[in-house]
């Protein structure tokens, strides 16, 4: 198990190949939309940046452990105190280096923050311990909460042996739904503390703040299940709110909003044949 | 301190004769035993942290929980950061300062006696409302050392106890730092210009500025969370027409200089240390010195990076982004500084360069990841993941604990006048070193795959990351117990040390005093023109 995955990753660390490392359990997964791909490419930019400093720092002081050594007699050389040169060299290469990388971080950052023209609007609400979905203008609302098995599982000494659980505290009840090659904007918002949205497959992290609505979008290129968890600490429970969306074919996914509606139809006719009829049975 | 009555004999001075019994300790106004109180506070927070520190890798061990409700699992993480912040680092770099800036200037004392001795006995009634917080029905803070609310304001009878403890930690340095400014301005031996300052006094002449800065933001920050739970304040509650937002800022205001406040002194020791096992003089003094200041001056304007998810406005992203990724230039500028340091010198590996070698490859670790996280796109997947707590504690445990080691080693002889054993040392050093990356690397690969931090249980596909993290934080914690054993070694007796102590090119003050130290360290200033 171990062999396989040291393995790998060595694989990726070689070729950082994206495919290699899409269900790699060491490096950041290359995700499911554009902004994703951006960010996993940013990542691996920064990563291989610091490796080539690193290699020239580090190099330069493992020669010179080795080189000026005193047991090898080294004889230190006192007038080596100060170097305008030097100095203006070691201080201009990072100001480079930081200029270069700033800037394709500034052009996906303004991508990420460009929440126009979305096709279909979702509200997330956060609470202790779970998520809302209200998909506006459509007049569907539910709860998303860890499933059954998983809370099963995760009480304390409860016996049960989380590898036989299915996707141990990624799982939720109601995943959220979504249609895929779209452009969804994701409205935040907390209830009672504040907790963090994150789909780690999509690029999306966005605190869910009472008192603010923030802002985030995606735009999942590839049907499947995703999964995320909460990453703002909100209490007790704060590790059991896990995050799953579902992206669907655009077919698929208008079958699920009209079968959600109808549902939600017959079940608000049902409360009010109910209400009728206790209102009837009252007296 | 009866200098007048002293009945002193041979050749000691009378003004070594020490107070005796309890009363020494109780009403110190001696830097040393001042010093040593501090060193030995933060020797004993440093294992009631890590014990802490040991039961959540105990919890995270394999998934599924073992041990803990994770209500308390929160409160052990809250706790842990707390006393290791303030009870263990920040302690020990004041332990330090109160030793040795009056041994390194040349002046006989701190210049403020009296207050040294609150500043420190503050520190124990801190640490027991803190921690007896954990005692209370309802349990200890449970809601991050950061305390953001609206989450902290669920706290139960804890969180008045933190909040004074807070108080008096934020007191207690204030004080320090006021200690240390007044020393080094005004009881530098003549001729001792500020460019020819020790840069252990250097860097700490910044720290305590930065101190006597945002320690008082931090006070204000959690007296508004102590109005707003306690006498119906809004500050923060948007309930209220408050701003939940607001509080990180001011938090990550006085936050990020909190941050430089553990990394500074830690710099100006790796500066003592390297040039002396280098026998060769610091590379670039002034210009260590400019960058310190520089790092302490961004410090101020970085703060927002920590929060870049909570939804800020684009230009206060590009922002912090920028300013952020400028942190890295004076930072290289030191990192070259001390690799120039080792160029053309003639090295030898005790102890403590030993551990100055080691935070010189470690702490630049933790500034590429640092700098990975100062990209705002990317900081998206890592903002609160594990990727974040390896970043930190690579720079915290390997970057500051270890210059606190480093430092240890460096001037235990001073101070005891004994050497200690060096072989027991150096074990010391390699199983820390070892082990201290087995506990902190997988945590990069946890964060990246996907694990968030401040969570009791998960995934199974985190199982293996987390295995190889337990157990390298077993071993260290317990190979820590070798650190405590060589100093008891040395305190008790051993070959004794000579007024040099190392065989390395030193121009510090604190060499020209025998070894141990004498109780007053410079009666008449040495002329340093």
């Amino acid at each position: 198990m171990f062999n396989r995955k040291f393995v790998s990753a060595l694989g990726a660390l070689i070729t950082s190949v994206p495919a290699l490392a899409y269900e790699s359990s060491y490096n950041m997964p290359v995700g499911v939309t554009p902004v994703s791909h951006d960010v996993y490419a940013l990542h691996m930019t920064m990563f291989w940046v610091c490796c080539a400093i690193a290699a020239v720092v580090f190099g330069v002081m493992i020669y010179s452990l080795i080189k000026f050594r005193k047991s090898v007699g080294a004889i230190p050389d006192k007038t080596l105190l100060h170097s305008t040169k030097m100095e203006a060299v070691w201080t201009t290469i990072p100001v480079l280096i930081l200029i270069a990388l700033a800037i394709p971080a500034a052009r996906t950052l303004v991508t990420i923050e460009d929440t126009r023209n979305a096709e279909l609007t979702v509200k997330i609400t956060g609470y202790q311990w779970k998520w809302q979905y209200e998909y506006l203008g459509k007049d569907i609302s539910f709860y998303s909460t860890l499933s059954t098995d998983s809370n099963e599982a995760r009480q304390l000494n409860s016996g049960i042996d989380v590898h036989t659980v299915k996707d141990y505290l990624l799982s939720v009840d109601h995943p959220l739904v979504v249609p895929v090659d779209t452009k969804v904007r994701l409205l935040l918002t907390g209830n009672d503390v504040i907790h963090s949205w994150w789909m780690p497959d999509f690029g999306v992290k966005k605190d869910a703040i009472p008192g603010f609505i923030n802002e985030a979008w995606f735009k999942a290129l590839k049907v499947g299940h995703y999964t995320g968890q909460c990453t703002e600490l909100c209490g007790r429970d704060h590790g059991f709110m896990p995050i799953a969306v579902d992206v669907l074919s655009k077919e698929d996914f208008e079958r699920w909003v009209a079968d959600q509606q109808a549902a939600s139809k017959a079940a608000a006719t049902a409360d009010t044949s109910q209400a009728t009829a206790s209102t009837v049975a009252a007296p | 301190m009866n200098a007048v009555t002293a009945t002193h004999a041979g050749d000691h001075h009378d003004h070594d004769h020490k107070p005796k019994g309890i009363g020494r300790w109780l009403f110190a106004t001696n830097h040393k035993d001042i010093g040593t109180m501090y060193l030995v506070f933060s020797c004993i927070m440093f294992f009631i942290g890590g014990a802490m520190a040991l039961a959540i890798r105990a919890e995270l061990f394999q998934p599924g929980m073992q041990f803990f409700d994770p209500g308390f699992y929160n409160q052990l993480v809250t706790n842990h950061a707390l006393v290791m912040i303030f009870g263990a680092v920040m302690p020990a770099f004041v332990g330090l300062a109160n030793w040795m800036i009056p041994l390194q200037i040349g002046a006989p004392d701190m210049a403020l006696p009296r207050m040294n001795n609150y500043s420190f006995w503050i520190l124990p009634f801190a640490f027991t409302l803190l921690l007896g917080s954990l005692f209370t029905p309802s349990g200890g803070p449970a809601g991050g050392w950061t305390m953001y609310p609206p989450l902290s304001l669920q706290s139960g009878n804890s969180f008045p106890m933190m909040i004074f403890a807070v108080h008096l930690m934020g007191a207690s340095s204030i004080m320090g730092a006021i200690n240390v400014i007044v020393t080094i301005l005004n009881m530098r031996a003549p001729g001792m210009s500020l460019l020819k300052l020790p840069l252990f006094c250097w860097t700490w002449l910044i720290t305590a500025y930065l101190l006597i800065a945002v320690m008082p933001v931090l006070a204000g920050a959690v007296t508004m969370l102590l109005t707003d739970h306690y006498f119906g304040t809004s500050f923060f509650n948007p309930a209220g027409g408050g701003d939940p937002v607001m509080f990180q800022h001011i938090f990550w205001f006085f936050g990020h200089p909190e941050v430089y406040i553990l990394i500074l002194p830690a710099f100006g020791i790796v500066s003592e240390i390297i040039p002396t096992f280098s026998r060769k003089p610091m590379f670039g003094y002034d210009a260590m010195v400019y960058a310190t200041a520089s790092i302490a001056f961004l410090s101020f304007i970085v703060w927002a990076h920590h929060m870049f998810t909570v939804g800020m406005p684009l230009a206060g992203q590009m922002f912090f982004m920028m300013s952020t990724m400028l942190i890295a230039v004076p930072t290289g500028v030191k990192v070259f500084n001390w690799t120039t340091t080792m160029w053309k010198g003639s090295l030898s590996f005790e102890p403590p360069m030993l551990f100055a070698l080691a935070f010189l490859f470690l702490f630049t670790i933790g500034g590429f990841s640092g700098l990975m996280l100062a990209i705002v796109p990317a900081d998206y997947q890592y903002q609160d993941t594990y990727f974040v707590v390896a970043h930190f504690h690579y720079v915290l445990v390997p970057g500051a604990v270890f210059a606190i080691m480093a430092a240890v080693y460096y001037w235990l002889p001073k101070w005891t006048g004994t050497m200690y054993d060096m072989t027991l040392a150096k074990w010391h050093f390699w199983v820390s070193t070892v082990s201290v990356n087995v506990l902190f690397f997988p945590q990069h690969f946890l964060g990246l795959a996907g694990m968030p931090r401040r969570i009791p249980d998960y995934n199974v596909q985190f199982t293996d990351w987390n295995v190889v993290s337990s157990v390298g934080g077993f071993v260290f914690g317990f190979s820590q117990l070798l650190f405590v054993w060589v100093i008891i070694k040395a305190v008790r007796g051993g070959p004794p040390a000579t007024a040099k102590v190392w065989d390395g090119d030193m121009t510090g003050l604190e060499w020209s005093v025998p070894s141990p130290a004498p109780y007053h360290s410079f009666e008449t200033p040495p002329d340093m023109h």
